[in-house]
């Protein structure tokens, strides 16, 4: 028992980490289920995490009010956003949520209030393993929830077949705009949270290289389900760390090395494993049936 | 008069697909709508669902003016349809595909599922039975968890009714759904065609296959150009010199 | 006035060339290459390698790094865009895989080359100041523009006049058309790939060169500026691209001019928004949705 302690007290932040990149992959989870690609949740979480570190660090206030600003103050951004920007299609939109994200970064660095590209320090370290473990819980609770019911369903359709769906009286608008404004809660929060456990706050941490990481958690563990991009924040999260031995033997620098592996593997996964590693016990049972049918066809 | 398509007018570009086209459906009525190959039918399907406005006309439903509303106002309002080219959702079941059908007559539950209330979990019972019991009514209950993706066409065009269906809609508009089937197959479909006119529901039916048509319906409209050309009885139209004339035409 | 003109043709020019890259795959195959930020990056380090250390002139130096950066393209078409051609969700797949195609390449490229920024070396190219209408321009500017320009226009002859861009454009408007009237898609798409490489290469040696400064990361923000200017001019849009490029460019330099050069990449958003907002299809661009 106490080896088990030891161990979670030595790799705490890693699964720290782990919990943050999970809600982070989430909340792109939110928009990817109903058929939208948004890159806008690096900026979502930095809107979260100023307002949270502003709030504990200017005005004092307590960290349940700052943990409720870090979610609300994104979603309320959300919405004005996302209704003219919902309309866009595809790659259209894509591009829209990475301006949006390039805007807000950029507005953070020119803002002298917050010392621009310097960002806050000294942020109070107010998060404890578990308010993350919790906050991932509730959301994968929620979105676990939501399948099988009517609105669960909608989403599918809309995801499938967008016109489709509206035809059958589907307001589509309204589920997506939902979920962009569930996904821009889910990000501040964990900016939030982030920016009271890394006791920091910097404008470049929210770019458009961590909305990208953002969604390939997302989309290497596997998009079609709510556990998917937990179990790629969870295995894209510890890869680093098990590669910094691999790199040394190897004579690599292990920022390339990680760089790497993580596009060979996002690379492997949309060409062959389109629905994520969580689909992998899946495929390989088919591909076990196809090749002992082929067998026993002679 | 349930449905009423007045002097409709509707251009892509330079081509006129529609021009001046009307149709009247009456409740309970099954109402055919044929004509050869571009003549307009599919597109007039389109504009009465809701995928795009007219440039000229009106549409009146129930005696209110629907043209120009978005399509799932339109489905809210009793209107739905299948399509020519099979729009199922791939990834789902068929059973799926159908509950989807059912969201306007399905009590929104998603705060209920967040508290495990038992009237979510009897809401949810509910359809799924009435959408088993669609599929039951096209012949397709044993196919009910089958991912529509692996169905044969007649299949899948059977289950796009069974999910049009769903919302026990005023109006249904079918477009060519026995494309593809065998004898047999066309014949249930005619048999649920029937079965949701004596209801009271109204059927717009777009069809190649004559033979059914006239077995079907009660009133026809014919198209050619983006105009009508005939509607009556079947016999009236069936005899009718330019209605030969066209299909005759394209028959060459 | 003038000087601030200049100024804004020349980084015009290099947005322009970089983002007619993009908006030649996009017409053909309906996918944003994001890896063409990655392709431009690494051309410049191979001119650099060339240069520096084979003692090679930037002239012979340059065509050389584009016909590596060409190469390199028909691999991404083959390996990270051709396995996806069938797939209905091909556009947001092919986005995904171009991302992943990305960061291998900047790793290799970080793993040769490492993480610091590198410069030409002394005398690689005339630094000459002349005066053109009132205003100091180096004759390295001139060059860089006279270059970009002259691709450009090559590339614009070589689709309108040429069977290959006469069959670009068949397979851009649609491919099944062109496939029944008897052009071998497969291989025009290769060719769309070496070309917009081959130019995105063009413009990050360009790039290297007018900034001498080549690193790792050099692709990252002109990435999002092509972004930019793609969809101010139209995402399949030739024309557009280089339109739009070389207004972007113009903007960009008053803005610094008049507002300070804090707000320089704010301005390039702030279009992007509006475009969007207001005509997503932009200046030139396809609006209708293509056929298969």
């Amino acid at each position: 028992m106490s080896d088990l302690a030891s161990f979670f007290l030595t790799y705490q932040s890693l699964f720290s980490f782990i919990g943050l990149n999970s809600l982070l992959a989430l909340s792109v989870y939110c928009t990817l289920c109903c058929g939208q690609l948004s890159l806008a949740n690096a900026g979502f979480m930095a809107i979260g995490a100023y307002a949270g570190a502003l709030l504990t660090q200017n005005a004092h206030a307590p960290y349940a009010l700052a943990l409720l600003a870090g979610a609300l103050v994104p979603a309320l951004v959300a919405v004005p956003l996302g209704l003219p920007v919902l309309r866009l299609r595809g790659v259209y939109l894509a591009i829209a949520t990475v301006g949006f994200g390039e805007v807000v970064r950029l507005g953070f660095v020119n803002w002298s209030y917050t010392n621009g590209a310097l960002g806050l320090v000294a942020i109070p370290q107010k998060t404890q393993p578990w308010m993350i473990w919790l906050a991932l819980a509730v959301v994968m609770f929620a979105l676990a929830r939501l399948r099988g019911s009517r609105a669960g369903y909608a989403l599918e359709a809309i995801r499938e077949d967008e016109p489709a769906a509206r035809s059958m009286g589907i307001p589509s608008t309204r589920y997506k705009l939902s979920m962009f404004v569930a996904g821009a809660a889910i990000a501040g929060l964990s900016g939030a949270l982030e920016a009271h456990l890394t006791y920091m706050v910097a404008p470049n941490g929210y770019g458009f290289s961590r909305a990208v990481d953002m969604l390939v958690y997302a989309v290497v563990g596997g998009d079609a389900v709510f556990y998917g991009p937990v179990a790629g924040a969870a295995f894209l999260t510890v890869l680093p760390e098990a590669l910094r031995g691999a790199a040394r033997t190897l004579g690599l620098s292990p920022g390339p090395l990680r760089m790497f592996v993580n596009g060979a593997i996002l690379l492997g996964v949309i060409l062959f494993l389109p629905n994520g590693i969580v689909s992998l016990p899946r495929t390989l049972r088919a591909l076990r049936l196809r090749k002992a049918s082929r067998a026993a066809l002679g | 008069m349930l449905l009423s398509v007045e002097e409709l007018e509707r251009s892509f570009g330079g081509v006129r697909a529609l021009d001046g086209a009307a149709v009247q459906v009456a409740r309970g009525e099954v109402h055919g709508l044929i004509g050869p190959n571009g003549a307009g039918k599919t597109t007039l399907l389109n504009v009465v669902s809701g995928l795009f406005p007219p440039t000229r006309g009106r549409i009146l439903l129930g005696g209110d003016r629907i043209d120009g509303l978005p399509p799932h106002r339109i489905a809210s309002l009793g209107i739905t349809r299948t399509y020519q080219n099979i729009r199922l959702f791939p990834g789902l079941t068929a059973l799926e595909n159908v509950m989807v059908g059912a969201h306007l007559v399905r009590p929104g539950d998603t705060l209920r599922r967040m508290f495990f209330l038992p009237s979510a979990r009897a809401d949810e019972a509910r359809a799924r039975d009435a959408a088993l019991q669609l599929l039951s009514r096209v012949g397709l209950r044993e196919r009910a968890h089958d991912r529509v993706s692996g169905l044969s066409y007649g299949d899948q065009r059977r289950v796009e009714i069974a999910r049009a269906l769903a919302s026990s809609p005023r109006l249904v508009l079918l477009d060519e759904p026995t494309a593809g089937m065998n004898a047999a197959e066309v014949q249930a479909v005619a048999a649920v065609i029937r079965q949701v006119a004596t209801q009271g529901q109204s059927v717009l039916l777009v069809e190649h296959n004559v033979q059914l048509v006239m077995q079907v319906c009660d009133r026809i409209t014919v198209l050619n150009f983006g105009k009508v050309i005939a509607h009556g009885e079947p016999a009236y139209v069936a005899g009718h010199p330019e209605v030969i004339a066209a299909y005759l035409g394209t028959a060459a | 006035m003038w000087q601030q003109a200049i100024n804004g043709v020349f980084l015009g020019a290099i947005y322009a060339l970089f983002a007619v890259g993009y908006a030649l795959v996009f017409g053909v195959l309906d996918i944003l290459n994001l890896a063409h930020q990655a392709v431009f990056t690494v051309s410049a380090f191979v001119a650099l390698a060339f240069v520096a250390g084979g003692s090679m002139p930037l002239a012979i130096a340059m065509p050389v790094a584009l016909l590596a950066a060409g190469l390199i393209g028909i691999g991404l078409e083959r390996v990270a865009f051709r396995p996806l051609r069938g797939r209905s969700d091909s556009n947001i797949s092919g986005l995904i895989s171009s991302l992943a195609a990305a960061t291998i390449l900047e790793a290799v490229a970080l793993q040769i080359w490492g993480p610091d920024v590198r410069r030409f070396p002394q005398g690689t190219f005339p630094d000459k100041p002349l005066s053109v209408l009132g205003a100091t321009v180096s004759a390295l500017q001139l060059t860089i523009i006279a270059v970009s320009v002259a691709l450009m226009a090559a590339l614009t002859a070589l689709l309108r006049a040429t069977r290959l861009g006469r069959q670009i454009r068949a397979v851009a408007e649609s491919p099944r058309a062109a496939r029944i009237l008897g052009v071998d898609v497969d291989r025009v798409i290769a060719w769309s790939f070496f070309l917009s490489s081959a130019l995105g290469g063009a413009a990050g040696v360009l790039f290297g060169v007018a900034f001498n400064s080549v690193s790792p990361d050099m692709g990252r923000s002109v990435e999002l500026k092509g972004l930019a200017v793609i969809i101010l001019g139209g995402m399949g849009s030739i024309a557009g691209a280089v339109i739009a490029g070389f207004a972007l460019g113009l903007l960009e330099v008053l803005t610094v001019v008049q507002l300070g050069s804090s707000w320089r990449d704010a301005v390039s958003f702030g279009v992007l928004f509006l475009v969007l907002l207001v005509r997503p299809s932009g200046l030139l661009g396809k609006a209708a949705i293509r056929e298969a």
